[in-house]
């Protein structure tokens, strides 16, 4: 039975089917049945375990403190939602309001959320990903089958990538006591997220710690032994280095190639919504019964130019999945934007790291408390003479400050004097960020057509 | 029991590992480490370490009710 048209009668008897049982899909559910939906609740999740929090896997799974499947997480509430877990999503038909299942069994719904985030981006020569030894990280089986090799000691390991996931993988192997090698194909690590200066204190955290990095190469090929077994990898300068462990740490893709001709805005860089989480469909009209959070979603910000940003962020993946959540059951009127700032953190080598705004936007940058040297310090980016970002490495108390300053669009660099004890004066520098004038993508969409009401628009790839 | 902290609140004021040391553990200065699904002996030290918390970043769930609850509940697909 559809419910079109009474939100009244949707809040109490309607379909609400959420795809993807992770962060983003439980803080939904949850908040849903908070705001008074009585109807029926259906979780599809393609992972055959309840919702588990995630970051602790690439820290204190690895490092042997915890197992993997104690991140279960913890409920605010009952949810009362059908199950349908170890299953995935498999595809749209927006018209008729169903869901198709990867085990051939469909779903209806009157109010679809989406939620099916990211997954590993895979080492991309398929036999050389095959080879035993060659992991990804990214859920509760990938940290099992990498912290079980880990604990048997490997001669060395490879970690592919230095941006947040495969520093903290390198952090973990050097308190385990295991010799490891970081390729980074940027000028340091963790570059493309917070520029190439407070990447050098990251890389000098790496070499403090008795990482051997190696910047500006790139691992060109995986080589196994006769037993298919991880031997050996060669690198873009010629040189090879024997490993027993290669950790893939390259990023991660959004999950949307289930709603491939489904009509959705969905591709690789995720599903594009508007502010009150509503989906696009591929002709950037907005829909209003199919919502989108977390990971695998693209919403334009208002502080930052309304560029349509995709966040991989387990704040954003809470506040938008509330949102979203409560816009799905509200009338127009009471709808409420996402306009959540940025905000995430990753601990490695000993050092909280902590940002918010959006650092990569950013042009300059200017150390405003502490020093780089220290490694103890908060830093301001500036883009186009505003505050649009900070980053603190052991000063997370400041931030909240910050944040107010990028929420207020104040001037950069900051025209305020810090309580310091350094002193050199403060002067901004280049952020060190790679030329955003290079283009990595190619055009995604395509418009034909001869006449308007000819008018077609594809997505490319499909 | 299930607990999750939300590391964007947490400034690492340390309360929660000062009052549950074995479920709460400081990385460094300011980094934190917990275990997810502590014994449910430890559920005092847990519930007074969330109660401390300055920023109100831990989120504790009912000792396992909540999806016992719901039933045995996961999962008819797959």
């Amino acid at each position: 039975m559809a419910v079109d048209g009474s939100v009244e009668r949707l809040r109490r008897e309607g379909r609400i089917v959420v795809v993807g049982a992770s962060l983003a899909g439980l803080r939904a559910a949850e908040t849903l049945r908070e705001e008074g939906f009585t109807g029926t609740l259906t979780m599809i999740g393609d992972e055959p375990y309840e919702p588990y929090d995630r970051p602790p896997l690439s820290k204190q799974v690895l490092l042997g403190r915890v197992p993997a499947d104690h991140t279960a997480l913890p409920r605010r509430r009952a949810i009362e939602a059908q199950w349908r877990l170890g299953v995935a999503a498999a595809g749209l038909d927006p018209t008729a309001k169903r869901v198709a299942l990867a085990n051939g069994t469909s779903v209806e719904y009157d109010r679809l959320l989406i939620a099916t985030g990211v997954r590993s981006r895979p080492w991309p020569n398929e036999l050389e990903a095959g080879l035993d030894g060659v992991f990804v990280l990214r859920t509760m089986d990938d940290a099992t089958r990498l912290r079980h090799r880990l604990k048997a000691g490997p001669s060395r390991v490879l970690v592919i990538g230095a941006g947040f996931t495969g520093s903290e993988i390198a952090s973990v192997c050097r308190e385990r006591d295991l010799p490891v090698t970081v390729a980074e194909r940027g000028p340091t690590p963790l570059s493309g997220a917070l520029g190439s200066v407070i990447g050098d204190v990251a890389a000098q955290l790496h070499h403090q710690h008795g990482v051997d990095l190696r910047c500006g190469v790139m691992v060109t090929g995986l080589e196994g032994d006769g037993a298919g077994r991880l031997r050996r990898a060669h690198f873009s300068d010629g040189g090879t280095l024997d490993a027993e462990v290669a950790v893939v740490a390259l990023g991660a893709t959004r999950n949307t190639e289930w709603l491939a001709g489904s009509g959705l805005a969905a591709g690789p860089r995720g599903i594009a919504c508007d502010a009150g989480c509503r989906a696009f469909d591929v002709r950037g009209i907005v829909t209003d019964d199919v919502f989108v959070a977390g990971d695998v979603a693209r919403s334009p910000h208002p502080l930052f130019g309304y560029q349509f940003l995709s966040l991989e962020h387990w704040g954003n993946a809470v506040a938008q999945a509330e949102v979203a959540a409560h816009n799905m059951i509200c009338p127009g009127e009471e709808r409420r934007p996402h306009l959540w700032t940025p905000y995430f953190w990753s601990a490695q080598f000993g050092v909280n790291i902590k940002s918010v705004g959006v650092p990569n936007m950013a042009d300059q940058i200017i150390v405003s408390q502490g020093s780089l040297g220290e490694h103890r310090f908060t830093a301001a980016y500036g883009y186009q003479g505003r505050v649009i970002a900070a980053v603190t490495f052991d000063q997370a108390k400041w931030l909240e400050f910050y944040q107010r300053q990028i929420e207020q669009a104040a001037p950069f660099p900051p025209p305020f004097t810090t309580v310091d004890r350094r002193t050199e004066g403060m002067r901004p520098v280049p952020a060190g960020f790679p030329d955003p004038s290079v283009p990595t993508h190619g055009p995604q969409v395509t418009v034909s057509g001869h006449s308007p009401t000819d008018q077609r628009v594809t997505f490319t790839p499909a | 029991m299930r607990v999750v902290v939300d590391l964007n609140r947490c400034q690492g004021y340390a309360q929660c590992a000062f009052l549950a040391p074995d479920v709460f553990a400081m990385h460094g200065e300011e980094a934190l480490l917990y275990d997810g699904q502590p014994d449910d002996t430890r559920r005092l030290d847990v519930l007074r370490a969330e109660a401390a918390c300055p920023v109100k970043a831990i989120t504790v769930e009912g000792a396992g009710a909540t999806w016992a609850a719901e039933g045995a509940g996961v999962s008819d697909g797959g």
